[in-house]
């Protein structure tokens, strides 16, 4: 038996917005309060003490992070070019711009797995003090979500995109809600990196 | 008829964006814009880093220049500045109870000095 799911084209009369739309909305808030959790921990862990650590003096490498930084935000546009040429209906353009996403989600992985490397070299773990601890939670939990992220945009370049020889408009969509998520992670980073490197 | 006709005919009659070539035009130019803008800015995040200022003014031009980004990513990636109404009330709620989240152990920060 085929069930259609209502309203994930078109947008509901009473919301104003197909289904996908307002639920990543839903999820984003709930994220937000994840996050804002283990941003209320480094206030309260931070402001417990005379003396915080600068992230430069515990040996964070602010280079490779603000390269990350950069990587993240040319992602957060290839994610948005590949949803503005799926609306004028191209998808060979849309599928290279979400490969150019993938490719830096790669990239910022990588470079996250040498700086934990590197700070694992020198015996630096969470167990090590209240300032690893959260440095390694947030950036671990937020790593987490880039590599959700990566999945996603692989399934959408891969067997995913088969979807749009039937119905484009909703694979349009698709790609406009995990367009939303790739941001949120973007805007999630955007406060890590001052917090944790440059304060 | 082609993929490419079948899918801008479609969009024709579901989307709520304006689906105009001229349109997606002005929209890329605008993200565009944008990525330069969000690039200048980490660089003012960094270059703030090294001048070495007293802690509250160093967090606090950090995080300003932080929330500047974060307005340009909501506001033109994620589209926030032109959004549905319920979006906006669903945001207003969560806004609040991240700044309870915020405010309680900035407050413990007031009554660690004012021991």
């Amino acid at each position: 038996m085929h069930i259609e799911i209502p309203y994930n084209v078109r947008p509901r009369p009473d919301t104003g917005l197909y289904n996908a739309k307002l639920g990543i909305w839903l999820f984003l808030a709930s994220e937000v309060m994840l996050f804002g959790a283990l941003f209320s921990s480094l206030i309260l862990l931070r402001s417990g003490v005379p003396h915080w650590p600068h992230g430069r003096d515990e040996g964070l490498n602010i280079p490779l992070a603000t390269v990350n930084t950069l990587v993240l935000i040319i992602s957060s546009v290839t994610v948005v070019l590949a949803w503005a040429n799926l609306r004028l209906g191209d998808l060979k353009k849309a599928r290279l711009f979400l490969g150019a996403t993938l490719l830096c989600a790669l990239g910022f992985m990588v470079i996250k797995t040498i700086e934990y490397t590197d700070k694992f070299h020198h015996h630096h773990f969470p167990s090590t003090n209240n300032f690893y601890a959260i440095y390694f939670t947030l950036t671990g939990l937020h790593g987490l979500h880039v590599l959700g992220g990566m999945i996603v945009f692989a399934y959408f370049i891969g067997p995913g995109s088969k979807m749009w020889a039937t119905e484009p408009a909703r694979f349009t969509n698709r790609i406009e809600v995990c367009g939303l998520y790739w941001h949120f992670v973007d805007l999630v980073w955007i406060f890590l990196f001052p917090v944790l490197y440059l304060l | 008829m082609t993929e490419h006709h079948d899918a801008a005919e479609e969009h024709e009659h579901v989307h709520t964006h304006d689906d105009s070539p001229e349109a997606v035009a002005k929209e890329v130019r605008k993200y565009l814009v944008v990525f330069f803008a969000l690039a200048c800015l980490t660089g003012i995040t960094v270059a703030i880093a090294y001048q070495h200022f007293e802690p509250p003014v160093a967090i606090a031009a950090a995080l300003i220049v932080a929330s500047i980004k974060a307005f340009l990513v909501a506001g033109y990636f994620m589209h926030l500045l032109s959004e549905r109404k319920l979006i906006y009330a669903v945001l207003a709620i969560t806004v609040f109870f991240f700044a309870m989240l915020i405010w309680g152990p900035w407050n413990h920060h007031y009554d660690y000095f004012g021991r």
